[in-house]
Formats: C-alpha cells, sequence, structure tokens
C-alpha cells in the first residue's frame, strides 16, 4: 500500500531539494548590492504610489466569501445533475433541501444588508 | 432512504427547520421583541426534547441505523442530547439580559447557539467518519463565530482568531488521520472499520490513529493540546464561554466513543496509551495552572482541561464500566460548567465582565442564594461527596483501580485534592471575604429559576446518582 | 408489597424534613405562626400515619416489612441503601417519637414565644423528628449511622441554640466530643460488622451471625477476641455515649443548658433512648455474647443507682430531672443486660411519656418564674400553678414506680428480671437497681416539695407575676399525663407477655427471664396487688418516708444531714469527679498533645515543608507552565505540532 506513495514522496523531496537549492545558490552566489530602488515594492514598472500593504475595505471580504459559498454551490450541481437519473427521488430532494438552507442564508444577508454596497 | 430513516433523525431535522424559521423571522422583529427569539429557541429545545423521548422505540436497548448507516441512534446518543437539550436551555436562559446588556446580536447568538447544537447531535449520531468529520465542523464553524461575536471587543476578535487558525489545524490533523484510516480500509463505516481491524492492524492505520486521538484531545482541549482553552475561554464573551465549555463536551465524548470504541476498539493498545499520557498531563498542568489564576474564567479553563483529563481517565480504560463513567463524568461536567458561567454570566451585568476573582468577594453577602448556588457548583467540580462531581470522579477512579492502573488513580486523587483548593478558594472569597462593593444583584425569575434547578442539581445528582449511572451503564 | 404503603412509609420520615426545610429556610417568609403550623401539621400527619402503621402492625397482625426504597450506590459487592424495617418493635418507636414530637412542638409555641429564634427552633426540632424516624425505621447500619448522627447533630443544634449563652456553647461542645467517643466505638463496631459477615443488611447479618460465634479478631497484633463480642461492646460504646451511660454520661446533665423543649424531645424522651433501641434491635448479635451483655448489664447498673445519687444534691430543677434520666436509662440498660429486651423497651416507652412530662412541667416552671431554674428560689408554686402541680405529681409517681401507675410495670418486671437473670454480674446489678428505687422515690418527692410546697421562697416581684402559662403548655401536660399513669396498666399484659414484639426481638432460648416473669403473671392489678409483698414496694415507701422527713415535715433535717454526711454530698456536689478527671486527663491531655502536635507537626513539618513547600512549589510550577501560555498563536501551533511529532515519534519510530 504504502508503496503507490512512493513516487508522491520522491516528487515531494526533488520539489524541496530543488527549490531549497536554487533559493541557496542564488543567496549564496549572487551579487548583492542593494539601493532605494531595488528595495522598493515592484509595481508593474511604475514607482511605487504607496505601503505594498494597504487597506482593503472589508466589504470586499464579505463579497469574496459570499461569492464562495454560491460558487461552491454551483460546483456542487453538476456531478448532481449528470447522476440524476441514477440518484432519482431521494437525490432530488436532498439538493432541494440543500438549495433551501442556502436560499434562507441567502435572505439573511440580503435582509442583513451584505449585498448593499 | 426511507421514512424511517427520517423518522430517527426527526429531533435533528427539527433543530434544523426551527433554526432556519427563527433565523428567517428574526430578521423582521423590531429590536424590542428580540426576547421572543429567546424564548421560542427554549421552545424549540423543548419540543425537540419531547420528540426525541416520544419516539416510539420497541427496544430501547436496540441499536438503530439510518441514512446507510451514517446515522446511528442508540441509549448513548439520546442521553447525551437530551443532556445538551437541558444544559443549552439553561444556559439560553442564562444569557438573555446578558446579551441585551452587551448588546450582543440577539438573533445570531441563538441560531448560532442552535448550530451549534445541531453539531453536537449529528456528532453524538454519528456511525461514519463522514458524519463525524460532518458534525465536528457544524460545531467548529458557529463556535469560531460565537467567540467573535463582540466584534469591536479586541479580545474577543483575537481569541476567535487563535481559536479558528488552531481550530482549522486540528480538524486537517484529524481529517488527514480519518483519510489514511480510509485509505488502509477503503471504507468509511466505522463498523466496518472496526471489522476490517480486526485481521490486524499496521503502521499507517497506527499513523492514522494518532491524527484522530490528537484531533480528540484538540477538541477536549486536553495537554498538550490545550493551549486555545485559556485564551479561547478568556477572551469569549462569557455568555459564549458557557456554551463552548459545555455542549461540545458531551459531543467530543461521543466522538471519542464512536472512534475510538465503535471504529478502533481493536487498537486499544494504542489509544489506551497515548490517553494515558494525554490524560496525565492534562490532570497535572490543569490542576496546577489554574492554581496561579487570578481570573476566574482563566481558572475554569484550566479547571476543564483537569476535567477533561479525569473524563479521559475512564475513557483510555477501555471497559463499559470506564465508558459509563466517562459518560456520567462529561454530562455532569456539562451542567457544572454551564451553572459556573451562569453565575459568571449573572454578574456581569454592567457591561463588564465579571471575571477577577475580587469580583466574588463577599458575594455571601450581597445576594446569599447566588453565593449558594456558586458554592455547591464549586463543591461539586471539587469533587465534596453526596454533590454529583464526587461521584463522577469516584466512578472514574474506580474504573481506572479495576483496570489495574493503581498509579494512575492515586495521580488522579492527589491532583483532584490540588484541584480542591482553587475551588474552595472562591468559595472562600465569596463567604469570608468582605465585598468591594455591595450594589444589590438583580435576577430575573426564569434566570433565579434555572440557576437554582443547575446548582440542587448538582445535589440531587449525586444524592440520586444511581438514576443517570443508571442510565450511563445501560448506554454500554 | 403494595406501592401505597411504600409511599406512606416514605411520608412518615418525610413530612417532618419537609417542614424543618420549609421552617428553616423560608422562616422570614411564612413568618411565626407559617413556621409552627407547618410544622405541626407535618409532624401529626407523621404521628397519624404511624398510628395507621401500628395498627397494620400490630392490630392486624400483618407480617413485619423489610424493604428496600432506593439504591443509593453499589461498591464492591457492598450495598448502600435506604430501607425500612418495620415492625411491632419499630411501629412503638415510631410512634412514641411521633407523639412525644407533637406535644413538644405544640408546647413550644408557648415556651419559645419571645424567643427571636422561634422559626428556627421549630425547624430543628421538625429535623429531629426526621432524623430519629429514619434511625429506628431504618433496615441497615448505614442509614443506622447516618440517623444516629444526625440526631446527634440537631442535638448539638439545640443544646447551643442560645449560642450567645458561654455555657450553652460549652456544654454543646462538650456533648459533641463526648459522643464522639460514644460513636468511634459505633462505627469500629460497624466497620468489624461489615468486614466479617460483608453486608451492612440487618437480616443478612443477623443471619450469619450465629455461624460466627467462635470466630476471633485480631484488633491488635498477637490479641485474639472473640469476634461477636467485640462487635457487640463497640456497639454499645455507641450506646454508652448517646443514651448516657456512665462513664460517658458527662454531657447530659450540661446539655440542660438549651430551651426545655429540647431536654423533654431529645434528652429524655427521644434521642437518649437510640442507644436503648439499637441495642434492642441487635438482639440477635448480643444474645450471642454473653461477656457483651455482662458488660451492658453491670454499666447499667453503675448508672441507675450511682447517676440517681447525684440527683439528691442538685439545685437546677432540670438537673435533678437530667439525673433522673440518667437513673432511668441505667435501669432499660440493665434491663438490655439481663435480655429482658422488651422490658427496656417497655420501660424507654412509659420513661418517654412521664418524663417528657416532667420536663415540660419543669419547662412550665419555669416560664411562670421567668426563666429561674433554682429550686432554692422556688416553694409553694402549688396554688399558683395548679395544673401543673397536679401533672408534675402524677409524672412522678410514675417515675417512683408506685403501684398501678405506668412507671410501676415497667420498672419492677425490670427488677424481677434482674433476680432472675444469671450471667456475671446480675448479684451486683440486682443491689444497685433496688437501692436506686429508694433514690428515685427519695429526689423525686424533694423535687415536688422544694418546687410546689412548703414557702414561697422567690422574690416578691416574681411571685405575683406567676401564673399559669397558656393552654399551649398545659394541654401537652395533660395529654402527656394521662399515659403516663394509664400505659403500663393496659400495655404489660400485650406488650411483655403476648408475644407483642415477635421476631423483632430474639431471646436466646435459656435467656428467657421473662417468659419466667410471665409464667407467674396474673393480670396487671393482681401484680399491684402482689407488689405490697414485695422488697420493691416497700423501699419506694422507704424512700417516700425518707423525702417527707427530710424536706416535707421538718426542712432543718435536710440541713442537718447535709453537715453529718458532709463527705458524702461533697463526693455527690463534685458528680464523684467525673468532669473535673476528664478535665484533667483528656481535655488537658489532648490539650497538650494538640499544642505539640500543633507547634512541631503542623506549622514546622506540615505548614512550612509540606503545606507551604508543596505550594512554593506548586506555585513555581504553575509559574512555569504560565510562561509557556505566551498568548503568540504560533507558539501555540508549535506546541500542537512538537505534541503530534512526539507521539509519532514514540508509537512509530520506537515501535
Amino acid at each position: 500500500m504504502l508503496n503507490e506513495y512512493w513516487p508522491i514522496l520522491l516528487f515531494l523531496i526533488i520539489a524541496a531539494g530543488m527549490g531549497a537549492a536554487l533559493v541557496v545558490i542564488g543567496s549564496v552566489l549572487g551579487p548583492k548590492r542593494p539601493d532605494d530602488e531595488k528595495l522598493s515594492a515592484y509595481e508593474c514598472g511604475f514607482e511605487a504610489f504607496e505601503d505594498a500593504r494597504m487597506k482593503f475595505d472589508v466589504r470586499y471580504y464579505l463579497v469574496a466569501i459570499l461569492f464562495i459559498i454560491f460558487d461552491l454551490e454551483i460546483a456542487f450541481l453538476f456531478p448532481w445533475a449528470v447522476v440524476l437519473e441514477q440518484i432519482g427521488w431521494t437525490g432530488f430532494w436532498a439538493m432541494m433541501v440543500f438549495l433551501g438552507l442556502l436560499v434562507v442564508g441567502f435572505i439573511y444577508e440580503w435582509k442583513k444588508g451584505a449585498l448593499e454596497w | 432512504m426511507t421514512a424511517a430513516d427520517l423518522m430517527l433523525a426527526l429531533p435533528e431535522i427539527f433543530v434544523l427547520g426551527m433554526t432556519c424559521i427563527i433565523m428567517l423571522f428574526g430578521l423582521w422583529l423590531p429590536e424590542e421583541r428580540q426576547g421572543m427569539i429567546s424564548f421560542v429557541s427554549i421552545m424549540t429545545l423543548v419540543f425537540a426534547a419531547i420528540i426525541l423521548l416520544g419516539w416510539d422505540d420497541p427496544d430501547p436497548a436496540a441499536v438503530s441505523f439510518a441514512f446507510n448507516a451514517t446515522f446511528v441512534r442508540d441509549q448513548m446518543a439520546d442521553v447525551l442530547k437530551l443532556s445538551a437539550f437541558i444544559v443549552l436551555a439553561a444556559i439560553l436562559v442564562y444569557a438573555r439580559q446578558y446579551l441585551r446588556v452587551f448588546k450582543v446580536a440577539m438573533l445570531e447568538y441563538h441560531v448560532l447557539s442552535l448550530f451549534l447544537l445541531l453539531g453536537v447531535m449529528v456528532l453524538i449520531s454519528a456511525a461514519s467518519m463522514l458524519t463525524v468529520y460532518l458534525g465536528l465542523e457544524l460545531i467548529a464553524l458557529p463556535s469560531y463565530a460565537l467567540v467573535a461575536l463582540r466584534r469591536d471587543d479586541q479580545r474577543s476578535t483575537e481569541a476567535a482568531m487563535k481559536y479558528f487558525v488552531l481550530g482549522s489545524l486540528a480538524s486537517g490533523l484529524l481529517l488527514y488521520g480519518l483519510s489514511m484510516i480510509y485509505g488502509v480500509t477503503g471504507t468509511l463505516s466505522l463498523a466496518q472499520v472496526a471489522n476490517i481491524t480486526a485481521m490486524g492492524n499496521n503502521t499507517v492505520l497506527v499513523l492514522g490513529l494518532i491524527f484522530v486521538v490528537i484531533g480528540i484531545a484538540f477538541k477536549l482541549g486536553v495537554v498538550p493540546f490545550h493551549m486555545w482553552v485559556p485564551d479561547v475561554y478568556h477572551g469569549a464573551p462569557a455568555a459564549v464561554t458557557a456554551l463552548i465549555g459545555s455542549l461540545p463536551k458531551l459531543a467530543v465524548f461521543a466522538m471519542a466513543i464512536r472512534l475510538l470504541s465503535d471504529g478502533l476498539g481493536n487498537m486499544q493498545m494504542h489509544w489506551m496509551s497515548m490517553l494515558v499520557v494525554l490524560a496525565t498531563l492534562s490532570i497535572v498542568v490543569g490542576n496546577l495552572v489554574a492554581i496561579a489564576q487570578s481570573n476566574l474564567k482563566r481558572m475554569l479553563a484550566y479547571s476543564t482541561i483537569g476535567h477533561m483529563g479525569f473524563m479521559l481517565l475512564g475513557l483510555l480504560t477501555g471497559s463499559d464500566q470506564g465508558f459509563s463513567a466517562a459518560m456520567f463524568y462529561a454530562i455532569v461536567y456539562a451542567i457544572m460548567a454551564a451553572g459556573a458561567f451562569g453565575v459568571m454570566i449573572l454578574l456581569s451585568q454592567h457591561g463588564v465582565e465579571a471575571e477577577h476573582l475580587d469580583d466574588y468577594k463577599g458575594l455571601s453577602k450581597r445576594s446569599p442564594w447566588l453565593a449558594l448556588m456558586m458554592l455547591m457548583l464549586m463543591f461539586s467540580m471539587a469533587g465534596v461527596p453526596v454533590f454529583a462531581g464526587f461521584f463522577a470522579k469516584w466512578l472514574v477512579i474506580q474504573a481506572v483501580i479495576d483496570a489495574g492502573m493503581i498509579w494512575l488513580a492515586i495521580l488522579a486523587v492527589i491532583f483532584s485534592v490540588i484541584g480542591a483548593f482553587y475551588y474552595l478558594r472562591v468559595v472562600k472569597l465569596m463567604y469570608f471575604d468582605a465585598p468591594d462593593k455591595d450594589d444589590a444583584i438583580s435576577v430575573p425569575a426564569d434566570f433565579r429559576a434555572a440557576l437554582t434547578l443547575n446548582g440542587s442539581a448538582q445535589l440531587l445528582l449525586g444524592i440520586f446518582a444511581n438514576i443517570l449511572i443508571g442510565l450511563c451503564v445501560a448506554s454500554f | 408489597m403494595n406501592t401505597d404503603l411504600h409511599i406512606i412509609l416514605l411520608a412518615i420520615p418525610l413530612l417532618p424534613l419537609f417542614g424543618a426545610v420549609l421552617a428553616g429556610l423560608f422562616g422570614r417568609q411564612i413568618g411565626r405562626a407559617g413556621a409552627h403550623w407547618i410544622t405541626i401539621l407535618a409532624v401529626a400527619g407523621s404521628l397519624l400515619l404511624s398510628l395507621y402503621v401500628f395498627k397494620l402492625i400490630v392490630f392486624d397482625a400483618m407480617p413485619a416489612i423489610n424493604t428496600s426504597i432506593y439504591t443509593w450506590a453499589v461498591t464492591g459487592g457492598l450495598k448502600f441503601e435506604i430501607g425500612f424495617l418495620i415492625d411491632s418493635l419499630t411501629v412503638v418507636m415510631m410512634t412514641v417519637v411521633t407523639f412525644v414530637s407533637l406535644m413538644v412542638h405544640i408546647y413550644t409555641i408557648g415556651y419559645m414565644h419571645d424567643d427571636p429564634g422561634y422559626q428556627r427552633f421549630f425547624s430543628y426540632i421538625a429535623l429531629f423528628t426526621f432524623a430519629m424516624l429514619m434511625l429506628v425505621m431504618s433496615n441497615n447500619f448505614l442509614q443506622l449511622f447516618f440517623g444516629w448522627e444526625a440526631v446527634g447533630l440537631v442535638s448539638y443544634l439545640l443544646i447551643g441554640f442560645w449560642f450567645k449563652k458561654e455555657s450553652a456553647i460549652f456544654a454543646n461542645l462538650k456533648a459533641f466530643l463526648v459522643n464522639r467517643v460514644g460513636d468511634f466505638g459505633f462505627l469500629l463496631g460497624i466497620a468489624a460488622i461489615v468486614v466479617s459477615f460483608g453486608s451492612l443488611d440487618y437480616a443478612e447479618v443477623f443471619a450469619v451471625a450465629p455461624t460466627a460465634v467462635d470466630q476471633t479478631i485480631s484488633v491488635f497484633p498477637g490479641v485474639e477476641w472473640a469476634l461477636l463480642t467485640f462487635v457487640c461492646i463497640c456497639l454499645f460504646i455507641g450506646a454508652m455515649g448517646k443514651s448516657a451511660q456512665a462513664p460517658l454520661h458527662v454531657w447530659l446533665p450540661d446539655s440542660m443548658e438549651g430551651p426545655t423543649p429540647i431536654s423533654a424531645l431529645i434528652h429524655a424522651a427521644t434521642m437518649v433512648t437510640a442507644g436503648i433501641f439499637m441495642v434492642a434491635r441487635m438482639s440477635p448479635l448480643f444474645e450471642l455474647s454473653e461477656v457483651a451483655l455482662s458488660f451492658v448489664l453491670v454499666i447499667g447498673a453503675i448508672t441507675a443507682l450511682f447517676m440517681g445519687l447525684i440527683g439528691l444534691v442538685q439545685n437546677d430543677i432540670k438537673r435533678v430531672i437530667a439525673y433522673s434520666t440518667l437513673s432511668q436509662l441505667g435501669y432499660m440498660t440493665v434491663a438490655l443486660g439481663a435480655s429482658a429486651y422488651s422490658a427496656a423497651i417497655f420501660h424507654l416507652m412509659t420513661h418517654a411519656f412521664f418524663k417528657a412530662l416532667l420536663f415540660l412541667g419543669a419547662g412550665s416552671v419555669i416560664i411562670a418564674l421567668h426563666h429561674r431554674q433554682d429550686m432554692r428560689e422556688m416553694g409553694g408554686l402549688r396554688r399558683v400553678l395548679p395544673i401543673t402541680f397536679v401533672t408534675a405529681w402524677l409524672g412522678s409517681l410514675a417515675l417512683m414506680g408506685v403501684p398501678l401507675f405506668s412507671g410501676f410495670y415497667s420498672k419492677d418486671i425490670i427488677i424481677e428480671a434482674v433476680h432472675l437473670a444469671n450471667r456475671p454480674g446480675a448479684g451486683f446489678a440486682y443491689w444497685c437497681v433496688l437501692l436506686g428505687v429508694v433514690v428515685t422515690a427519695m429526689y423525686s418527692l424533694r423535687l415536688l416539695f422544694l418546687t410546689f410546697h412548703g414557702e414561697p421562697r422567690m422574690e416578691q416581684s416574681v411571685r405575683e407575676h406567676a401564673h399559669e402559662p397558656g393552654w399551649v403548655v398545659t394541654v401537652p401536660l395533660i395529654l402527656l399525663a394521662i399515659p403516663s399513669v394509664f400505659i403500663g396498666y393496659f400495655s404489660i399484659e400485650p406488650m411483655l407477655f403476648g408475644g407483642f414484639f415477635g421476631d423483632a426481638i430474639h431471646v436466646a432460648a435459656g435467656n428467657d427471664v421473662l417468659a419466667e416473669i410471665g409464667s407467674h403473671f396474673h393480670g396487671p392489678l393482681a401484680m399491684a396487688v402482689h407488689a405490697l409483698v414485695t422488697p420493691v414496694f416497700w423501699l419506694v415507701v422507704l424512700g417516700s418516708a425518707l423525702a417527707v422527713a427530710i424536706w416535707f415535715w421538718k426542712p432543718q433535717l435536710a440541713v442537718w444531714c447535709r453537715q453529718r454526711f458532709s463527705p458524702l454530698v461533697h463526693v455527690l456536689d463534685r458528680k464523684y469527679w467525673f468532669d473535673e478527671i476528664y478535665q484533667a486527663m483528656f481535655a488537658r491531655g489532648s490539650a497538650r498533645l494538640g499544642n505539640g502536635l500543633w507547634r512541631y507537626g503542623d506549622i514546622a513539618v506540615i505548614d512550612n515543608l509540606m503545606v507551604n513547600g508543596s505550594a512554593t512549589l506548586v506555585g513555581w510550577c504553575a509559574g512555569l507552565l504560565r510562561y509557556l501560555q505566551s498568548g503568540y498563536l504560533y507558539h501555540y501551533a508549535f506546541a500542537m505540532i512538537v505534541g503530534l511529532i512526539m507521539i509519532i515519534f514514540t508509537y512509530i519510530i520506537l515501535a
């Protein structure tokens, strides 16, 4: 059983080894002559406007999280649709319950104002 | 899936349905009518209990499976679920005034608690590794959100963050372990895992077991996977601490039984020695560090660690006697913890958490009733004879002795004596010190009734210990 | 076994408990009247139910009930249960306890009328009733012990009821400590039973006890004692503490510091008889040990005579009655020692009535005189307190054993039984109880003469205000006077010679002195007539004549006697120096021992080395471990991973 995982382990070891080796070689062999320009953040060739760790509006996160829920729901719907023939009414109603729960959640977030920008 | 399957899970379905209904209708409830939510939530628990008890079971000792044997209903499940209803109902009564004073979202608190309860129920009834994980996450996610419920409070959000990150780590470890077991056995059903492991085990299975044990250990908060406990208990609002300090313990006890006994019972020699180490460390560290605490929440957090160590003592014997002792311990502990945090909730009525030990000075003069209830709870936690906590410790220690681990029993006794110190210190503060403040403590009638029941339950469960012990023994 | 009866049996002890809880915890809410109504109704309910059970057992000849109500815990084959054993012995005790308790409850309304602790008092006496009922109804040693300690606790609380009075605090501490000595023996006895017979249940223990006659027990290495003798003597030491037998009697006279209703209820009628009851209950065990019975006989005889003598020189009215109680308890113990258990219980019953009557009468006098108890300041009260006067006379005649009165029957039978007994010590005991009769007559009449007859000696103001207390005081007196006079006449035949106790009391074949007396018994009237030709009657007459001469006819004789017999009086005044000896030997000795242990053992070793030392160690460890709780998330995660790696290392790599 474990034998089947052997290639994966080997792959992991090689990947880690390669990565580490490149970083080490680069830092050991590469010349180091830093100046302000070099240390500043890289922004598509423009001069840096502000600190790279800038503040986001928290609503981005909210929208992102809400998006993920419905994104996953869709991802879940595809395989369900494919095998609907086999799983029959039980499968159908199970999905309806699932969607119903999501709708309840959706109503909640809507009413709470999470969708207002 | 048949109608019988649905009937078996009717309490869970009812709780889920009611939670959704509360969530929807709570949205349209005006601010001043928010108290309704609390009432409806408690009614939900009452009816769930009625449904649970009303289920017409031809043979109470029988074990019924549903949903392709992913869901199990047996006497242990019923007793634990019923205890969970009772504990949650008490906490919801305690929390009402607190939520209003601290301006914590009433609706979210109740909905999340009910989801947490649903998770507890699912985990208690889990018969497959999938259901175990489902229940566990259903407990964990509402817990994270609940801890962060006072989102303007720095301590609260910090605690939630820690809880979330560490909890995810532990979930990951558990999942990793479950996947290894699945990899070896090729099945998710715990009953089949038991069948397959009966034929012998290998290193991967042991590795999987280790991760599973660590997952359980984290959720119980036993050393060295306890680091989150004090910070989270401390940071969370008192009404939330009461929740996460009591209900999940019942569920995780069930999870340990399901995974270790039902699923991996054949590897008892392995998990027994792991649990011995964890239990010993917990009893030692929990009881020692609790002494150094000046904050009641942190003290109770460390006391939880110690108590969970005691509960593990029952589990690790691997005998039916030990399991029933641990079950009794878990139930008694959940009730004790709910009550102790209830007192804390009541004292925090001025928008400041009454969590410092000095807040309890001279409590007997400010409110003799409250002090008496706290006294009973503390006595029970300390394991003073006649109180329920004494029988819990006694049964566990007896199981350990019967399993032939005398040194472990001696250690447990020594540390329960050391542990008694910090519980009795609270009693001393309440009864023998002069109060710093003398403002009256106003108590809502339902709160008074619930806490009176909760406090005297410690005495009644001690005097009539046989009833609950009988139920626990019959569960195995 | 029907459930209705179960409920009735449960209700009998639980009603007073319920009353006690209500009056104790909610005394302020229900008020004074509420407290006495609730407890009185509860105890009255208990009395009615007890009478019903009495009827079932005695008149309907129902077989004895032995049932377990609740199994508290089971451990290692040993069961801890709550259960009831209801037979003729139990029902007599239940009826006596509830009846006297009810009388005392009613009487208390008058006696404690102005006391601020009114509700507390009712709560205590109801609680006492509960504990006493648990004790007598028990079917196992655990519950017996529970009741035993519970009555002791209530007794302690009640002796010190006036907790601001220093002498009361001293007295309750003394009662508590002396009872501890007795209880130690009692507990040893129970422990020996558990160890040897492996059961706490009466029936089981009694069933196996006869097989253990030849067994020995080695308490100290190398010394072998007969097991049953050891067990019985240990149990009897418990009885000596509770029933105040010499030399553990010293607490009872001091317990008179408590309110008078308590003296009547606890320290005369019920609690102090618990020891007598217990020995009677354990008759199947005691019958197996001749040595233990002799021990019981001798202790009882000593108490009966010598405690009565002290009563002759006491001046406090309640103390006289207290010493009289000691002496009468001695009589009961003698009866036990002579294997006449039924006679002991019979005397217990008659004594409960007339001694409660005397105490309540004394209480009535004390109320009338505004809490003055010294008989030297009384006298001539017969005109002021006519009802008290008459009832006190009736009670005293019963106590003295004047024919036809209840005390006559019970005491005469005991003396007769001792006469017939032929175990070691019986001769000594016989003389003691005979002389005791003279002494009883003397102190009883002395009390009456000093209190009710002669010239008033109290202050003018007190005499003018003295009057008979209200009906709550006089009605219990009258109700108690009736059985004091008649109960002996009516119950002697059924109770002693009618096989009344049946299997409840077991007497070995050769020891049954009562059966021998029964063969000469021709009805209570004939017995009274026959008494005129027995020495006992003439001893009563002698004692009475002496008393009349000394305290009624020529009071100067009393002064002359005191001077003439001053060494003897001195001995009695000092109560044989029991208190001084205990004070010197035990109190001071243990104080010194305690001091030494405290200084060297406690402070040096335990406090400094062990407690502070380990506390420092614990604190240090706690501090160290607390340091680990840094608050940093990555430290926590790191700790988890370290734990994981260590477990994996242990179980995978090492295995």
